[in-house]
């Protein structure tokens, strides 16, 4: 399988134009300036290439959306890498920025785009002071600016740092944030790339899809369509972490068997232990079990199974922790960061909360899981962004696949809190008779 | 009824719910604060600089209302009313504006804060891996210093969890003794943990590493 982005990316200095160049970086933007911006377009479409950042959205057609002709348009890489488990682009843009920098040069070049941002989470500092400096040195070096390289082109790259918010990693919240206002999603459509940022046209692809330009234009569309499976185009980097026992980045050929991944690449759980349950796309992915540990890597295969490829963060949760506790730390995170401007996810997420903080208390019966439930499926899909979803769609799982596991949870809490003890509904009927 | 009786009282808070509010009443007597002046609203010149040279970046000067506030941070310490009213005196906006901006990112600081921070990541993966007990233990050990702690939501490096983020600096994996050292870092002025920092460390994949590369091997793979 070939390495295509981290070939090698320990290579101390790769972070710098020289040993970028000698490792034959920039030699995609010199081919692609030779070509026609609309056969650049037509390559990506070819490649197949779907968005890494968790949509899975074909990166050609997004592109072909954007208006033609000269106006004010805008590039926006999404590199506020907030997916609980994911951390991939971090190492990217850490050792080898310039992979990145090409990469945006090229699909600005594309799409007649002046003017592109890239908005780095605020706690990657030490990644934004890399790219502060790659962008120093691109400009410097003639990559960026006026007339690049002569073809006429003229790029501003600015990278701009966000505050901490994962809402803002969400692609019109962003925007939003990226004008400088509190960052909560707008309504679609129109969609950015007919109205985004300043209200002008805009593309918004995450760090590691534009990453992989520059070797769609080196290898050709085509060719880089036949790595991969069909419907599942090229090598992902992806994210694993949790209980295995070699954790980190590794980059896959999509379409390789999830089995290989935990246990092949990360060693599996420590032993003796056994993977309990697996989120495959961050922690917003509906979760698998052991018995699913076979299936195939891969956009569609995962959709199939009800879960998702998302953002490519594994995270293995092994026999020793409980269901309870990882849906509790999932429900958290997402109240603490909806933006609160839909009701369904501000309240929901808020709920769904205090409703785990019942069950701890022991003053929960296993009938609330009822509620608990349908609480999710009244969340999904009534608000204007997915974060709501993103925290229904794991939830609803565990409480699918591990409800026994849950109501002797909320029996044993009722034990610990001497609650009342639960009386069957026929000893009911049967008192009630008397 | 009697086990009913048994159990504690429902803990309420100040304006009688259960749960804790979610703002800061606003004051209505005072009337709202507009743009500031120049001429009666003194700026640091360093920092009316720094965010003039961050307006000028953006096509709309108003994006660069969160890098502003970054540098107001650094200067005061905090976002203090006085920090957002020279930020809305440089960029021409009301501190109003500025307040609703930064109440809403979890980076800056509406209340005076301790001099370094230190954000634990308590999020599943970290706390998969024992964060919550490394957090407790990361608020013992900054126990009367100028360090403000925090559990903190995914700081995406889970490759190296449980981790905490030091005055921006990623160290992992840390065990229960690194509180400790890490207190002790800070005081002496040092770097932190240097044999923990994510900068430093290899990639997990066995194709991204390279002979020549001076570094922490990743997690697991210590031997290799």
């Amino acid at each position: 399988m070939p390495h295509l982005l981290f070939d090698r990316i320990d290579e101390p200095g790769l972070n710098t134009i020289p040993v970028y160049e000698r490792r034959g970086g920039y030699s995609a933007l010199r081919k692609a300036l030779q070509m026609p911006p609309e056969a650049i377009v037509e390559e990506l479409s070819q490649s197949g290439i779907r968005g890494r950042g968790g949509a899975g959205f074909k990166m050609g057609q997004k592109a072909s959306f954007l208006p033609k002709g000269e106006m004010a348009k805008y590039l926006t890489c999404n590199a506020d890498e907030s997916e609980p488990g994911t951390f991939k682009d971090r190492e990217l843009m850490q050792k080898s920025p310039h992979t990145l920098i090409e990469g945006i040069i090229i699909t600005t070049y594309a799409t007649g785009i002046h003017h592109a941002f890239i908005y780095i989470r605020g706690e990657y500092q030490l990644q934004a002071d890399i790219l502060d400096a790659a962008v120093a040195e691109a400009e410097a070096a003639g990559y960026l600016g006026e007339n690049i390289l002569g073809s006429g082109h003229s790029l501003k790259l600015v990278v701009h740092r966000g505050a901490g918010a994962y809402i803002c990693g969400e692609e019109t919240g962003l925007l939003d944030s990226l004008e400088g206002k509190r960052g909560n999603p707008r309504l679609k459509p129109p969609f950015p790339a007919i109205e985004g940022l300043y209200a002008g046209p805009t593309l918004v692809n995450n760090v590691e899809t534009l990453g992989t330009v520059p070797t769609i234009i080196n290898m050709g569309g085509a060719d880089y369509a036949k790595i991969g499976t069909e419907g599942s185009t090229g090598t992902k980097l992806i994210s694993v972490s949790g209980d295995v026992q070699r954790p980190g980045n590794y980059e896959i050929e999509l379409g390789i068997s999830s089995r290989e991944i935990i246990y092949g690449l990360c060693g599996g759980p420590k032993p003796g232990r056994t993977v309990k349950m697996w989120f495959p796309g961050g922690s917003s992915s509906p979760v698998l079990l052991e018995q699913d540990l076979d299936l195939s890597y891969d956009f569609d295969t995962l959709a199939k199974a009800g879960s998702m490829l998302g953002s490519g963060a594994i995270i293995v949760v092994d026999d020793s922790h409980s269901a309870f506790e990882v849906m509790q730390k999932v429900v958290k995170f997402y109240a603490h960061e909806s933006c609160g401007k839909c009701v369904p996810c501000r309240e929901g997420t808020n709920w769904t909360n205090k409703f785990l903080a019942r069950i701890e208390a022991g003053e929960s019966t296993p009938m609330d899981l009822d509620i608990l439930a349908s609480v999710q499926s009244q969340i999904i899909g009534n608000c204007l962004c997915v974060l709501g979803d993103a925290m229904a769609m794991p939830v609803g799982s565990i409480v699918a696949k591990f409800r026994d596991e849950l109501e002797a949870e909320i029996e044993a809490a009722r034990e610990r809190a001497n609650a009342l003890p639960l009386t069957d509904t026929e000893d009911l009927l049967a008192l009630s008779a008397h | 009824m009697s086990s009913i009786d048994r159990r504690p009282p429902v803990r309420r808070y100040e304006h009688g719910s259960r749960v804790p509010g979610w703002d800061e009443a606003v004051d209505l007597t005072k009337p709202p604060a507009t743009v500031p002046d120049p001429a009666l609203t003194p700026v640091p010149e360093e920092l009316r600089a720094a965010i003039e040279a961050e307006m000028a970046k953006y096509p709309d000067r108003k994006s660069a209302s969160i890098p502003a506030l970054h540098l107001a941070q650094r200067h005061h310490g905090w976002c203090s009313p006085e920090a957002i009213k020279q930020v809305a005196c440089v960029m021409r906006l009301t501190p109003a504006y500025l307040t609703s901006v930064a109440s809403f990112y979890d980076m800056f600081y509406l209340q005076p804060k301790p001099k370094h921070d230190v954000y634990v990541c308590t999020n599943i993966t970290c706390s998969l891996l024992g964060a919550d007990e490394l957090y407790e233990r990361m608020c013992e050990a900054a126990e009367g210093h100028d360090i403000s702690v925090r559990g903190f939501e995914c700081l995406g490096a889970c490759d190296i969890g449980p981790m905490a983020s030091v005055d921006g600096e990623y160290v992992g994996p840390l065990n229960l003794d690194d509180p400790k050292l890490i207190v002790e870092d800070i005081e002496a002025g040092r770097p932190v943990l240097e044999h923990k920092q994510l900068r430093r460390r290899a990639v997990a994949d066995a194709k991204g590493r390279v002979d020549d590369f001076d570094g922490i091997a990743p997690v697991g793979q210590e031997g290799n």
